[in-house]
């Protein structure tokens, strides 16, 4: 099967009920993506998947054939940070910064789907997304401020 | 907290692990070149943690780990500061084992603390040396010199050089004594008390940072075990060929079982080895494994309470005593009486435990999510028949920690599979294997008692049963040590006639660990508590009960009680017992929450404050509590004295996040075992915080005079009180069992 992952186009001959996570961290070397769960739980595995986020721990590879699969490597437009980057930036976000390319890509998936959102779809959007360290207000105000709200 | 190993180090061959270069503020690659040359090639070397390279660059070897606490930016701006050096020209060399640089234990909130001294001496007396070469050079005096970003300057010309045009001729020059060097004066400095930007911060957000379950290597197998659910239990059978026949599986092998005392020791159980991490998930499934538990299989928590309840009630072990709190309490007008219970928590960092093993011959190379490389040295050694000083451990970044990642049992293992496989292995906990095989917070009871006479405190009695943290290392030890009751307990610093510290028998029947602010997190919630109930039921304001109780302006030392008191191992002249900062500290916090304003019906505001790890935190946490029980959060306030602030940003960023944490602790955490097996497996049953319970949360760093302080713990001890001291008063509902749970639901 074939597959797109940040414009590339991959094969993929084994098992279609390997996780997409796997096939990213152990054979396509790209370790952006977290493992923090294994069970859709926490989020730090979060891609994009034809543009909506997904947990990719929870994602078959045969669910992505043909698809277009966006990792956090693959968000910045060559060295061009995306808004939201930058916004983490300008906010000092990260602690340990573990959590931090899963909160990315949910937040990035929220924005494309709703440019403007509330505190309330913030938080809802977000609520998938577990930070340990705490860093949940800065991710707020960085979204906001992407958002526009700042 | 520290538990002291023997240490004893040589540096193996390092191998860059090149973190991207950064964007803005960066972490640049590390190359080889650059790593051969700080360690012995040419350059200006005025420390253990400093080399400067001929073309100017600034090597940094910061020893210390990163776990999100920002130690690993804050230690380079004490550097950069004292040798006014350019940011951008820093390389900031990883951690990696060698007792050279002295404590790597990445623990205890110590970083700074420990090492603030020595990092400025490494950076001025490099800034001297630079100096002097360029006066002689220039044929004027030190004093016609000075040195401004990467600059030397001749102050009689006003010609100007780089670093690099005099650091052959600086090398010669012998290293100043300490004695002879001058730092900074404070409005003088250019990184330290400034937000300097988390040096990771490019990695992180674009994904190509390096954490311990992210190493690669060439050829390397995936691994990961079936263990003993029961820690001392026994693996007693398992279908190797099950496992191996499943695709990607490569090799199945049996892991050393477990002789009690745990320590840092693996657990045992069997590995399996994989072309990908998935396919050993699925091989380890097919095993089908099956244990004998041992000796811990009867650990049932519930009976446990019951048993710690027993202790409280038994004998006393006394840890400090003034006065006759007895006779206080039998002539008092009123007595406070409360029991506090807080189970078992665990820290489940976001990154579950990873470490890389390779061996080159008989070289073996390790890179390891570890908050401490000599402890994961000694604790390899054991496994491998090589000194831990042969054995190369570099720290990666770690997802998180908190107390963790100081135990190396993960990294022991992949040692063991490397050298079996003759191919570099990682090994992958999942977060099952975190939950289920964790060094746990303790279960604590408590009891306190509190004497009330003509409307003062006369009294107080506080009485903590829990397994120690030392069960984890003697199998003799039963009930809290000296060093966790001085967490909080010891060092109470009342200013009352009559106080009594004492201790109850338990023993542990899982491997106790240090979490985030260890001991403080049942101690500060406890004695936070007991302050609010005395207040509520005397009538008065919290904060003026607290005030009444800390007294008059002076330094406590509890060794005055006969206490036996470590001060979070730093000496206490240097680092008092102030209760005038613990005050002023309270007092801020209380202005910024306005605490003690009349609030609507179902709201509240709770306050408390706590000294640990030398530093002073105050916190004010407000709620909502609607007629359903349903808790909300909307805001906290933390007032913080760590003395010097080296970067108050992370500073700031660490109290925000020991507020979501405490409040993880408060509301949610709960570790618990059934027949000797932890039931709590993933975040489902093992909850944290999430955005939507997290409040906004304000912080202020107190203006003082005082060397630095902790940062990455004492955030964490007086948030719960001031949380369940704030449902009080905007329920009436009085918390004391942890977690809250469902407590509020009506």
């Amino acid at each position: 099967m074939k597959t797109t992952i940040n414009g590339r186009s991959v094969e993929f001959d084994g098992d279609g009920e390997m996780p997409l996570l796997w096939f990213l961290r152990d054979i396509q070397g790209l370790t952006g993506s977290k493992f923090g769960c294994g069970a859709g739980l926490c989020g730090a595995c979060t891609v994009h998947v034809d543009g909506v986020a997904v947990r990719s721990c929870q994602t078959f590879m045969a669910d992505v054939e043909n698809a277009n699969v966006t990792t956090i490597e693959g968000l910045s437009n060559g060295d061009t940070l995306h808004a939201l980057q930058e916004a983490w930036i300008k906010h000092d976000v990260p602690q340990c910064g573990y959590c931090q390319s899963g909160q990315i890509m949910q937040a990035a998936s929220l924005l494309s789907e709703n440019p403007n959102p509330s505190d309330e779809d913030i938080d809802e959007a977000m609520y998938g997304n577990i930070c340990r360290c705490g860093t949940y207000q800065r991710i707020k105000a960085a979204i906001r401020d992407v958002a526009g709200g700042a | 907290m520290t538990v002291q190993l023997k240490k004893v180090s040589r540096r193996g061959v390092l191998q860059g692990m090149g973190a991207a270069a950064g964007l803005v503020l960066m972490a640049p690659v590390v190359s080889k070149k650059v790593i051969a040359d700080a360690h012995g090639g040419e350059g200006l070397k005025s420390s253990v943690y400093l080399m400067i390279e001929p073309d100017g660059t600034v090597n940094i070897d910061i020893h210390r780990v990163e776990m999100g606490q920002g130690s690993r930016t804050g230690l380079p701006q004490i550097i950069a500061d004292e040798l006014d050096a350019d940011w951008n020209r820093i390389n900031f060399l990883p951690a990696y084992g060698d007792k050279k640089f002295g404590d790597q234990n990445t623990d205890g909130s110590t970083s700074i603390r420990m090492f603030f001294t020595a990092f400025q001496q490494a950076g001025a007396a490099a800034r001297a040396m630079l100096v002097e070469a360029a006066a002689n050079e220039w044929g004027v005096a030190v004093s016609d010199v000075d040195a401004k970003n990467h600059q030397l300057i001749n102050k009689v010309t006003g010609r100007t050089a780089d670093y690099a045009e005099f650091v052959a001729a600086a090398a010669e020059l012998p290293v100043p004594e300490a004695s002879m060097l001058t730092f900074k004066a404070k409005d003088m400095r250019q990184y330290i008390g400034r937000p300097v930007r988390n040096i990771y911060m490019n990695d992180i957000i674009t994904g190509s940072s390096m954490f311990g379950q992210d190493v690669r290597r060439d050829n390397m197998l995936f691994a990961v075990a079936a263990r003993p659910r029961v820690v001392g239990g026994q693996i007693t059978g398992y279908d190797r060929d099950a496992a191996l026949a499943v695709d990607g599986v490569v090799d199945v092998v049996d892991l050393p079982a477990l002789q009690l005392p745990a320590l840092f020791k693996p657990l045992g159980g069997v590995a399996v080895l994989a072309t990908n991490t998935w396919a050993a998930m699925k091989g380890r499934e097919a095993l089908d494994a099956q244990f004998e538990k041992g000796e811990n299989a009867g650990y049932d928590t519930t009976e446990f309470e019951k048993t710690l309840w027993q202790s409280i009630d038994g004998k006393d072990t006394n840890h400090l005593k003034r006065g006759d709190v007895d006779a206080a309490l039998a002539s008092a007008d009123k007595v406070y009486d409360a029991d506090y219970f807080v189970p078992h928590q665990h820290h489940a960092p976001m990154e579950p435990p990873a470490a890389t093993a390779e061996w080159q011959g008989e070289d073996l190379k390790m890179w390891v999510c570890c908050q401490d490389p000599q402890t994961v040295q000694q604790t390899v050694s054991a496994y491998v028949g090589k000194q831990p000083e042969d054995i190369y451990v570099e720290a990666t970044l770690l997802g998180g920690a908190f107390g963790r990642k100081s135990k190396p049992d993960f990294a022991a293992e992949a040692a063991i599979l490397a050298r079996h496989a003759g191919r570099p292995v990682k090994m992958v906990w999942t977060r099952e294997d975190d939950m289920h095989h964790g060094y746990y917070h303790t279960i604590a009871a408590q009891r306190v008692r509190a004497s009330v006479k003509d409307g003062k405190v006369t009294g107080w009695k506080h009485k903590a049963a829990y397994p120690s943290i030392m069960g984890t290392f003697n199998p003799a030890a039963n009930g809290p040590s000296g060093f966790e009751i001085g967490l909080g307990l010891t060092d109470i610093p009342f200013e009352i006639d009559n106080l009594q510290v004492d201790a109850g028998d338990a023993k542990a029947h899982v491997r106790i660990g240090w979490l985030r602010s260890v001991a403080n997190i049942q101690q500060a919630w406890a004695l936070g508590s007991m302050v609010d109930e005395i207040a509520a039921g005397e009538g008065r304001r919290t904060d003026d009960l607290w005030m009444e109780l800390i007294g008059s302006d002076r330094n406590v030392n509890p060794a005055d009680d006969g206490a036996q008191y470590g001060n979070y191992n730093a000496p206490i002249e240097a680092h008092p017992i102030s209760t005038a900062r613990m005050k002023a500290t309270l007092q801020k916090v209380v202005e910024m929450s306005g605490y003690g304003k009349e609030m609507p019906k179902g709201r509240g505001i709770g306050i408390s404050v706590h000294r640990s790890f030398v530093t002073y935190v105050a916190s004010a946490v407000e709620v909502e509590v609607t007629d359903d029980g349903e808790l909300r959060v909307p805001r906290a306030w933390m007032a913080v004295d760590c003395g010097l602030a080296v970067n108050p940003d992370r500073v700031k960023a660490q109290m925000e996040g020991a507020v979501v944490f405490a409040m993880s602790i408060a509301k949610h955490g709960a570790i618990t075992a059934e027949n000797g097996e932890i039931q709590q497996s993933n975040y489902d049953t093992y909850p944290v915080c999430r955005m939507d319970e997290a409040p906004h949360v304000e912080v202020v760093i107190m203006d003082v005079d005082a060397p630095p302080g902790g940062v990455g713990e004492p955030g964490v001890p007086p948030v719960t009180a001031a949380l369940t001291n704030a449902i009080f008063a905007a329920s009436g509902k009085r918390i004391r069992r942890l977690p809250i749970g469902e407590q509020l639901y009506t």
